[in-house]
């Protein structure tokens, strides 16, 4: 199993942000992309995921293997941290491993109402999603987002002990040195040109 | 050479640019033959009098109106399978001007109507099912204005397109069944097309054309004020990113 | 699909006014037009069953903005589209649950809010089996009408205007049925023509649906 990158191009509004981004990352490897504001990793991740489609090159992984988390959690404020991940795991025909309520420092938490919970917790309970999906390859879009040290830590032994000694892939979008060891892919060489073509008002130029 | 490539923005452009004046003059004097002629030479019919004349613009104009929805249901799908820009704004630069032909044809309708039934307005199935396809004119304009993204609009305003189509279709069922019903319709719903004099036929017959080519003129420049309007916002984009 | 089901359920019935608003707008409408028309029994009983409807209809419309707009906001709908579960499958769903969260109470309501509007007592049973047939056409051209302006910041009014005229053929057989009914009438055409209208709307505004979402998650 690998994730195989070649060419691809993405947009963004319409408007192309990156070009002839290829890269590869095999079974157990992460890869973190590194770049300024707006260079366009959000873009490159969703469209990695399969939300936006790419305007050319190609994306090579595994049917029904990736998935995709952002900031926004999708996490409901009136349903139980339990709740809300057997909910996931539901979804994805997979049970609960208990694991993953030490993983992620949730034990305590377990019962309590997602709404009544700290912004550093509820990132941790979006964060157990990984874990409860089962799927091989994932594409995290700053993830650490109002983490303390501790819960990065617990979040990068998570990826690195649980995901990717496994066998998995990670594309993680990040700021912070997450500790994992990976290598890093900087965007800033993929920019897009002014007159990159692909844009949706191409035609009218 | 196929007619795909007229789907480009500026060949459409440099295409129906000359033609619009040729085809809009050509429109005015249609409806101006078909509307002197409609007016002042033809009898007054027993039972309508003059009024009956206001049909030489109520029947092209309703003929307009549903043909108008109909150009918007074709665009759209071309929109969503070949993906051709000018489909996509041909179909909202027909919007605006099929909307204000249903209106007119339900203003002269009325006009007409008061005289001869002595009512304005009654729901009546042809005068219901109009009513609806304002409504979904509104609708469509709508959703074309509310959305800031231009390929997002395009996208969303098709589907509604489609969807709306098949949803007035049922909606001209509904009304012809409740026309059925328990309400009593049966002076309204005489055909007027069918039993129409042969001194009426051609003016009415010029005029429609007047009208339909009128249409085209409009949605012709409308497109081309859309395109141009595209065209500006691309080339700022592109200014910005170079800068 | 179950799970989602479910989960929509769950959060219908604990975030409150699930259930509960959509029935006191109802109500609410019900006991206006009285105020409006005038008490006359005799004015009221023949238009009783299209108001039971329009009221119905609207009380529908009321939380329609909600069937996507908390889940888009919060990412669910994003990790939903890239989950095993088909959008289609997920729009299905959504028109499901709403019609069990408004649609349903409204239909075992709306019999008797007709005692307040003197409707004939033939018409009762016509009411409830027409409001059952019809409310989850209203649920699923609704959720339609809710995928397409998901993305949009002020989406209520617009979702109204779009949705309404998609209304109109369920309401007229709905309410025609119903009158029909009151009247000693033969019913089946209207019934028969709303339960065409919720099947194919069943069967195809789910993708048309699905569609959309794609487009506004893009």
């Amino acid at each position: 199993m690998r994730l195989a990158v070649t060419d691809l191009a993405c947009a963004r509004g319409g408007v192309p942000v990156l070009s002839g981004v290829s890269f590869t990352v095999e079974a157990g490897q992460a890869l973190v992309l590194r770049g300024a504001n707006g260079i366009g990793k959000t873009t490159l991740l969703r469209t990695l995921a399969g939300l936006q489609p790419a305007l050319s090159g190609e994306i090579d992984l595994p049917d029904d293997q990736a998935a995709y988390a952002s900031h926004a959690d999708g996490i409901k404020a009136q349903l139980s941290v339990e709740e809300n991940l057997s909910f996931w795991a539901e979804v994805y025909g997979n049970p609960v491993p208990d694991t993953i309520y030490e993983a992620f420092d949730l034990v305590d938490l377990r019962h309590r109402m997602a709404g009544t919970l700290s912004a550093g917790q509820k990132r941790r309970l979006g964060l157990s999603r990984l874990g409860v999906i089962g799927r091989k390859v994932l594409f995290l879009d700053e993830p650490t987002v109002s983490l303390d040290r501790f819960s990065v830590n617990l979040f990068a032994d998570f990826i690195r002990d649980q995901h990717l000694a496994k066998g998995g892939i990670a594309v993680i979008a990040t700021h912070i040195d997450l500790g994992l060891d990976a290598p890093e892919l900087d965007l800033e060489p993929f920019r897009a040109s002014a007159d990159q073509s692909g844009g949706s008002d191409e035609a009218f130029l | 050479m196929s007619i795909w490539e007229y789907a480009n923005p500026k060949k459409f452009m440099a295409t129906t640019a000359p033609l619009i004046p040729w085809i809009f003059g050509g429109s005015m004097l249609l409806i101006a033959v078909g509307l002197l002629w409609g007016l002042f030479n033809t009898p007054a019919a027993d039972q309508f009098e003059h009024s009956v004349k206001i049909l030489f613009v109520h029947v092209p104009s309703a003929l307009m109106a549903i043909n108008g929805w109909m150009m918007m249901l074709v665009a759209s799908l071309i929109w969503l399978i070949r993906r051709h820009h000018v489909s996509a704004l041909a179909a909202r630069a027909a919007a605006p001007i099929g909307a204000i032909m249903t209106v007119i044809a339900l203003a002269t309708g009325a006009i007409w109507g008061q005289p001869t039934w002595g009512t304005w307005w009654a729901w009546e199935p042809r005068l219901t099912s109009f009513l609806i396809l304002f409504l979904f004119y509104i609708g469509y304009m709508a959703l074309w204005t509310a959305i800031e993204d231009n390929d997002t609009a395009a996208d969303l305003t098709s589907v509604l397109c489609i969807v709306g189509s098949v949803f007035a279709v049922l909606s001209r069922y509904a009304a012809m069944f409740w026309g059925k019903g328990l309400h009593q319709t049966a002076t309204f719903s005489a055909d007027r097309e069918t039993n129409i004099d042969a001194s009426f036929w051609w003016p009415a017959v010029i005029s429609m054309l007047g009208f339909g080519l009128f249409f085209v003129a409009l949605v012709l420049i409308r497109t081309n004020t859309h395109i141009r309007l595209r065209r500006a916002d691309a080339l700022e984009a592109r200014a910005r990113r170079a800068a | 699909m179950i799970a989602l089901l479910k989960r929509d359920l769950w959060l219908a019935v604990r975030a409150g006014g699930g259930f509960g608003l959509g029935l006191a707008f109802f109500l609410i409408v019900v006991v206006l037009i009285p105020f409006g028309v005038g008490p006359d029994a005799s004015v009221l009983e023949p238009i009783a069953p299209g108001i039971l409807w329009v009221a119905a209809l609207l009380a529908c419309l009321l939380s329609l903005d909600r069937i996507f707009a908390l889940d888009y906001e919060d990412g669910s709908l994003a990790l939903l589209a890239t989950s095993p579960l088909p959008l289609e499958g997920a729009a299905l769903i959504k028109a499901i649950a709403h019609w069990l969260t408004t649609g349903l109470p409204l239909t075992l309501a709306a019999p008797m809010l007709g005692v307040l509007l003197h409707m004939n007592s033939e018409a009762y049973g016509y009411l409830f089996i027409s409001l059952a047939l019809g409310t989850p056409a209203l649920s699923i051209i609704g959720t339609f009408g809710a995928a397409l302006t998901v993305g949009l910041r002020r989406g209520g009014l617009l979702l109204s205007l779009l949705v309404l005229p998609l209304y109109v053929p369920t309401l007229v057989f709905g309410a025609e049925a119903v009158r029909r009914g009151a009247a000693g009438m033969d019913v089946t055409t209207p019934f028969v023509m709303l339960a065409g209208i919720t099947a194919g709307a069943f069967a195809l505004l789910p993708f048309a649906s699905a569609a959309a979402l794609r487009v506004n998650l893009r």
